[in-house]
């Protein structure tokens, strides 16, 4: 890790990537940093607070201040003020938060104000979001009048890192330094760290004190930021262009200072092939390095092309563009990893074009220029797609505005290519690892780059791709080791060594694919050497076979266990790697393993340095070669190919495919064209990743249905029936007399989706019912997965074909009532044990078949709409949410405009219904438009009314008949839920939220409070309780906690509830109820514990009860119908502490590390917190009592005595 | 009038000790027991299974949903320049040893032969004027038998002994078959002191929700009389000190225990409900009943109702327990 350091002589090769190594010199090189989180850029921003919080010092000498803040148009506008007050300021950002920016950058280079933002490049929402690379957010910066400087690796993004600050502060114009989100940000290689020293060298500490010169200050008073009229702004804005004219120049003799500093020479423009080329491809970003991979190999063989690399984007320096040219060039191709729709083409192009327009060009001729686009959202750009673009150059008449890299059979814009062409060097070792999201495969591999890369003369290059689940997500590691650099951003597919750590994906995932004919492959495998061949299906064995592979297993999971680690295979096959790849001589790969364990754990702990060490030594011991016989086993099984019984065309056509991993050979015409996707897919997974559930006994439970409430997965469910629906049941379905005064003689039972339960066992924490004579056995306990599978498949079979309960007759006031109706979120790929999702699911068991949700970016829109398959889905009569995601910023307003339009076609629909009164049954019309619909049966009747008005409507055939027609369902309640985590409701989307909360709608809000950004790994928010550490508060939080709940309270018309399902779920039903049947903005502020807070999720449910009990987290509604009968409003729900603070917080890893790391503050902060809960407590003590009786009306002036007559 | 003691070859100028607890954690606390009068301080236990516990459950939690989703590598900052527990409590060994006058004992908590030698050799290094070993072994294995496990006990208070130069006391349960020869089996193997007894933390039971309920009760001086009978039956036999601690809330007890056989008496409950200063109400009181009965050092009654020396040895013994039910009359 390239930690800064004061220290010149620091100038060595380290592995890391581009984001640390891009890192490290903006730290050195700032005062302020302004942070918000956003993946890809996010590392980048917690580096610089770890730094920070450890005291290391800048160039200068100084720590710089690092500040989170609520949003990145709040980053924008302190780097603003910072640069305005004479601060060196920088910020990282990506995709949406750099849109967010974008007003200020025009301000910021308006004034001239030196400063360099990094950004990890990612795409922008548009159909869909996308978390993955490509250069949309920073084209849509170009009019800013920022400079945007490329860096195509992560050794030029170190390097280029500072040549931007560098010039920027020679040449007072802004600068946007970008690079691949993802490819280059997040990808590991070995480069030569830049010193002190060396910084030194480049920066000119003449610019910085001008610029420091130009602070604003009373003591020299000026003004900025004046309102300009028709006279003179037009001046203003041309009177920089002298600044942007001698940009280029600039930026080149920095580069070439650079380049004296440390022999790495760039240039604005860099020319790669042949001297002669007549084919030309013009590119930025890492695709650079693979297409001059690719101009090499047909350079070599005689073709002649070329590659111009880009690194000065803007300012277009046309004439060193045109330099860079060979005077051959015949056919130009400029690629674009960006789309700009409508426009004559993207903007790499058009600048090309442009230059090749207006300049004097020595070019011999005038060549062709086409454009094209790749590589949208990190979809692959590979050594096949480079050569097809060359190969496209040769025609006669080269497409323009073609694509490469995916099948366009709409537009057929796209180029073919060639799948398999490779240009891996014969030197170059690949490796592939599969692994198990967390169980340390990327963490070990990322160790061997390390060891091989720091430790010996070879470099090293690894990439990780991980899927999109929170639970059960699979990675994959690519590695490449070789004698010189590595330039290769794509993935490996032809590897000599291909590991898979967990047995349960053979069959499951081609993970040989991977593997080049005579490659080594190792498997964690709990069975010997031969028997692990029979388990082996036959599509294994016949790869293993045909490809000439030699198999190699370890019981990882054995020898993890035996050292105390648990599942954790990591240090096992991490030394069976460096056993078997003979990367390095064995024992001093050993050696190195031991020694880098050391330095891993070395502080936190001898036991866990030992354990590593035992791991490594037994590893070997039990490392094994399967005999490959000639033939497959006649008995080997073949993996039985997913069904999906039931689902529709397009989900067999085209989610199918997905889950099979084949989304990238998907042609365009398959992808939906504005984004809308089938609900309801999710449940065609079945991703069997338990590998224990829960099991019912029938006679010991109580039929309370908290196991229902509480998964998070809607895995368990129950149901009563009438007897006879038990007809045909599959042998062993369990069911119990139906506990129920008003419905007798019915028949109950607890059923587990077997395949789709994630066995977090929540459903067993929360079983109150225990066997009197054996309390440890209860009413669920957990038991092994695998036998009781094709069983309990059956089972739910079954239990899923029972009729739903009529909702009408449940009680939705109680728990167990509203855990007979359907769940309409289920199967989600949220973390084993989430406690976000037991609060949808209960909004959508309440009131799914009428729900509206707009749910703002964060973990909750990521489980709920991360393809390929979403969770939500409809009950038997076809009902059910609908959903969308618009921004992380704009939730409120997005789901606010959602209720504006539901309000409108009601109102329409009314209307009409109004005007055709004449023409229809009149006791229906009245019925339609005074129908109480505030309980289930209301609902129902009202769904009844308006089929009875199609049928009347359908012979009138006017103009308004046919416009009720189309508007009749709206004549039906719907309910506006919006829903979004902490990061959006305290912080991003606060002022949003405030003003819908004010406007008086009819709109819900449902907070899922983590009090950290979950989804983007644990950042602080306003939400984050004091004392808690979290990323951006490394030394623990040290302010309280926001009280939404309390701000919202104040406009008097908002009805708020807090809620903690673990701690009192008939409240939590309670709130959502009052929330709903409240004419007008509900916030329920809901507790959820999550894997940021550090302790095992099971016991999710506990915790949230000692939140409750300890004071952390009081229950309280705020009912305004209650204030305005002149009662308390407020209702505190939980009584005064039972137990201490500590007692909650101790159980925490975010609050318990600070006593580790710092156990005087964490004393302190641990007292704050105390004394901060107390105090609450008491102060919604007060908001609880009556409120004081109205004063007596004034006395009335004594009445004049009126003479009786 | 001579308050001094020697306890583990250390000369303490009182007998109270401040029992393993939290005051150790708070130099500004310790300096006001020293001022009230303790003779040495024993800081809180480190334990030993805790260590290994929380340094596991730490990694494991910091670790557990890492490198498992494209948007976060890791769920909390990277602590990889901070340091663990163990380094926190030598670092505070040393603060406490460079701020007082008196002697601090530092204190470990386990049962195992295992990292123990590792922790009590870097105590030593810190500056610990002596250890205190605390033995907590609750066997549940039917396997095991009772001596077995006092093997066990035994080889690891000599692994620590053979390790370190400083004087080890070793605090034992209540609950071994014979203390007194336990305490002289501890003494063969290195410890130069005995501290009777462990106060095993009792769970309850909820008999609502048929639940176990671990909890933490401060002691009170009921709890003296089965440390008196103790010190008095060992105190004759052991070469070396003797501690007690539990049930120790004034000075009656203080001078009860002396008289038992203790070179030393160690409070913590009594203080962390009345606070430090109460250390010097207790002191005084000693005082003065020394006074009050003419002695001029705390030597003088050490062990004068040992079982060697008492006027009723009986009364220790079995007879006692017969003696005062028959003179129970209805």
């Amino acid at each position: 890790m390239p930690t800064p350091s004061a220290d010149s002589t620091y100038t060595t090769y380290t592995t890391c990537d581009a984001n640390e190594a891009v890192a490290s010199v903006a730290y050195r090189l700032n005062e302020l940093i302004a942070i918000y989180p956003i993946t890809p850029s996010s590392a980048m921003a917690e580096s610089c607070d770890e730094w920070a919080a450890l005291g290391r010092p800048n160039l200068w000498g100084e720590v710089p201040q690092v500040v989170e803040m609520q949003s990145e148009g709040g980053v924008a506008g302190a780097v603003h003020g910072g640069l305005l007050g004479g601060a060196l300021t920088t910020t990282f950002t990506a995709s949406q938060g750099l849109l967010l920016m974008i007003p200020n950058l025009y301000k910021i280079a308006g004034e001239l104000l030196p400063f360099t933002m990094h950004v990890s490049a990612r795409a922008l929402a548009a159909q869909g979001l996308s978390i993955f690379g490509d250069h949309q957010d920073v084209m849509a910066a170009r009019a800013t009048g920022c400079a945007l400087l490329c860096s195509n690796s992560g050794q030029e993004a170190h390097d280029l890192a500072l040549v931007a600050h560098a010039a920027s502060y020679r040449s007072r114009i802004p600068f946007i330094h970008f690079f691949d989100g993802f490819r280059t940000s997040h990808e590991v290689s070995k480069l030569s760290l830049l010193s002190d020293d060396d910084l030194r060298a480049v920066i000119d500490e003449g610019d910085i004190a001008a610029f420091r010169g130009r602070a604003m200050t009373p003591d020299h008073p000026t003004l900025r930021g004046t309102a300009q009229n028709p006279d003179v702004y037009f001046q203003g804005r041309e009177a920089v262009n002298r600044f942007y004219d001698a940009l280029p120049g600039i930026v080149q003799a920095t580069m070439d200072r650079l380049a004296a500093v440390t022999g790495r020479a760039y240039r604005l423009f860099d020319y790669f092939g042949h001297p002669e080329a007549e084919r030309v491809v013009v590119a930025m970003g890492s695709s650079v390095e693979t297409l001059a991979a690719v101009v090499d190999a047909l350079a070599a063989r005689g073709e002649r092309v070329g590659l111009v690399a880009v690194r000065l984007f803007l300012p277009f320096a046309g004439h060193a563009f045109l330099a860079a040219l060979p005077r051959t060039v015949r056919a130009l191709a400029v690629l674009d990893r960006t789309k700009e729709p409508g426009s004559l083409g993207e903007p790499l192009y058009l600048n090309v074009v442009g230059a090749l327009a207006e300049g004097r060009s020595t070019l011999a001729g005038s060549p062709r220029v086409v454009g094209g686009r790749y590589g949208l959202g990190s979809k692959e750009f590979t050594p096949g797609m480079a050569r097809a673009v060359f190969s496209h150059l040769e025609a006669a008449e080269p497409r323009n505005h073609f694509t490469v890299g995916i099948n366009d059979d709409v537009t057929g814009r796209s180029l073919a290519f060639d799948s398999e062409y490779d240009l891996e060097a014969a030197d170059v070792r690949r490796c592939v690892f599969v692994g198990l999201g967390a169980d340390g495969t990327v963490g070990a591999n990322k160790n061997s780059i390390k060891i091989i890369g720091e430790q010996t003369a070879n470099f090293a290059q690894g990439y990780f791709v991980y899927d999109s689940k929170k639970s059960g997500s699979m990675t994959i590691s690519h590695l490449r080791f070789g004698p010189r650099p590595i330039r290769a951003p794509y993935l490996i597919r032809q590897a000599d060594f291909v590991a898979c750590s967990q047995f349960s994906f053979v069959g499951r995932t081609d993970v040989l694919r991977y593997a080049a004919p005579g490659a080594i492959v190792l498997l964690n495998s709990s069975f010997g050497a031969e028997e692990t061949w029979s388990h082996l299906p036959r599509e294994w064995q016949a790869t293993l076979i045909e490809k000439k592979l030699r198999l190699f297993i370890i019981d990882a999971t054995a020898v993890a266990q035996a050292c105390g680690m648990g599942r954790r295979t990591n240090t096992v096959l991490q030394t069976c790697f460096f056993a078997l790849s003979g990367v390095l001589p064995q024992e001093e790969a050993i050696k190195q393993i031991k020694k880098s364990i050391e330095k891993t754990y070395g502080k936190k702990g001898e036991q866990v340095v030992k354990m590593n060490w035992a791991a490594v030594d037994s590893a070997l011991a039990g490392l094994r070669e399967v005999t490959i016989p000639a033939a497959c086993d006649a008995t080997a099984v073949l993996t039985v190919p997913p069904r999906y019984p039931g689902a529709s065309e397009f989900v067999r056509r085209v989610t199918a495919r997905l889950l099979a991993e084949e989304g990238d050979l998907m042609p365009v015409s398959a992808i939906p064209l504005d984004g809308c996707w089938p609900t309801g897919t999710a449940r065609f997974e079945k991703r069997n990743l338990a590998l224990e559930i829960p099991a019912w006994d029938a006679a010991i439970c109580i039929q309370c249905n908290k196991c229902v409430l509480v998964c998070p997965h809607a895995a368990i469910r129950a149901k009563f029936f009438e007897p006879a629906a038990l007809a045909g049941a599959p042998a062993g379905f369990l069911s119990a007399p139906f506990r129920s005064a008003d419905l007798p003689g019915r028949r109950y039972t607890i059923q587990v989706a077997p395949e789709d339960c994630t066995g977090c066992s929540l459903c067993v924490q929360v079983c109150p019912a225990k066997d009197k004579t054996n309390p440890r056995h209860k009413a669920i306990d957990m038991v092994a997965q695998p036998p009781r599978l094709a069983a309990e498949r059956a089972h739910w079979d079954f239990f899923l074909a029972l009729p739903d309960p009529d909702r009408a007759t449940l009680d939705a006031k109680s728990v167990k009532g509203t855990q007979f109706m359907a769940p309409l979120i289920e199967f989600s790929g949220a973390c084993a044990g989430c406690g976000e999702t037991p609060y949808l699911k209960l909004l959508t068991q309440m009131m799914g078949d009428r729900l509206l949700i707009a749910n703002a970016t964060g973990c909750s829109s990521i489980y709920g709409g991360n393809l390929p398959t979403t969770p939500y889905c409809s009950d038997q009569n076809g009902r059910g949410p609908a959903w969308a995601n618009s921004l992380f910023e704009d939730n409120a307003e997005f789901g606010f405009g959602l209720h504006l339009a539901v309000d409108q076609r009601a109102a329409t629909a009314r209307g009409i219904l109004g005007r055709l009164a004449a023409s229809l049954d009149p006791r229906l019309v009245q019925a339609l438009l005074g129908a109480d619909q505030s309980s289930e049966a209301g609902i129902a009747a009202q769904r009844s009314r308006v089929a009875a008005l199609r049928q009347a409507l359908e012979p009138l055939q006017t103009v308004d008949s046919l416009r009720l027609l189309a508007l009749a369902d709206a004549l039906v309640k719907k309910s506006v839920w919006i829903v979004g985590g902490d990061g959006w409701a305290y912080d991003i989307g606060y002022g949003g939220l405030d003003h819908v909360l004010a406007s008086g709608a009819n709109v819900k809000v449902l907070v899922l409070d983590t009090e950290v950004y979950s989804n983007t790994g644990g950042q602080a928010s306003k939400s984050t309780a004091l004392g808690a550490v979290a990323k951006f508060a490394s030394g623990g939080k040290a302010t309280a906690k926001k009280d939404l709940g309390l701000i919202a309270m104040q406009y008097g018309n908002v009805y708020v509830a807090r809620v903690a399902m673990g701690a009192k779920d008939s409240q939590t039903v309670t709130a959502f109820r009052e929330a709903e049947s409240f004419p007008g903005p509900a916030l329920i502020i809901a507790y959820s514990h999550c894997i940021a807070h550090g302790f095992p999720l099971h016991l999710g449910l506990e915790q949230q009860k000692l939140a409750v009990d300890s004071g952390y987290w009081p229950l309280f509604r705020y009912d305004p119908r209650l204030a305005d009968r002149g009662e308390s409003g407020f209702k505190l729900d939980s009584g005064p502490p039972r137990i201490g603070l500590d007692k909650f917080m101790a159980n925490e890893t975010r609050f318990s590390i600070l006593r580790h790391v710092d156990p005087a503050r964490a004393a302190e902060l641990g007292a704050a917190a105390q004394e901060q809960a107390r105090r609450r407590y008491a102060h919604y003590q007060l908001l609880a009592s009556p409120p004081p009786p109205p004063p007596a009306p004034a006395a009335a002036p004594a009445p004049t005595p009126n003479p009786t007559p | 009038m001579n308050l001094a003691t020697s306890y583990l070859g250390l000369e303490l100028t009182s007998p109270l000790i401040v029992g393993a607890s939290p005051f150790c954690d708070n130099l500004d606390l310790a300096r006001q027991l020293e001022g009230a009068g303790a003779g040495a301080l024993v800081m809180r236990s480190l334990f030993e299974e805790q260590i290994d516990a929380e340094e596991r459950a730490l990694l494991h939690h910091l670790e557990a949903s890492a490198e498992s989703n494209p948007e976060a590598s890791s769920y909390f900052p990277s602590f990889s320049e901070y340091q663990f527990t163990p380094a926190h409590y030598l670092r505070q060994l040393e603060r406490l040893r460079a701020t007082l006058k008196i002697p601090v004992i530092a204190s470990l908590n386990g049962c195992r032969p295992g990292g123990w030698t590792d922790y009590a050799v870097r105590m030593e290094s810190a500056g610990a004027s002596a250890l205190e070993l605390n033995l907590y072994q609750l066997i549940t294995d039917p396997a095991i038998s009772a001596e077995d496990g006092e093997a066990e006990l035994l080889e690891t208070v000599a692994r620590v002994t053979g390790s370190v130069r400083i004087p080890v006391a070793v605090k034992i349960s209540p609950f071994h078959t014979s203390p007194t020869q336990f305490a002289l089996a501890l003494e063969q193997v290195g410890a130069r002191g005995v501290v009777l007894f462990n106060r095993f933390y009792q769970p309850d039971f909820d008999i609502e929700e048929l639940e176990v309920q671990p909890q933490l009760k401060l002691s009170d001086p009921s709890e003296l009389l089965l440390r008196l009978r103790w010190l008095a039956i060992i105190s004759p036999h052991l070469r070396g000190s003797l501690a007690a601690t539990g049930g120790v809330h004034s000075a009656t007890e203080v001078v009860k225990a002396i008289l038992a056989g203790a070179h030393a008496v160690q409070l913590v409950s009594v203080l962390l409900k009345q606070g430090p200063n109460y250390l010097a109400i207790v002191l005084n009181g000693l005082r003065l009943w020394m006074e009050e009965h003419g002695y001029e050092s705390v030597t003088e009654f050490r062990g004068a109702m040992n079982l060697r020396r008492c006027p009723d040895p009986a009364a220790y013994e079995r007879s006692n327990y017969q003696h005062i039910l028959q003179s129970w009359k209805v």
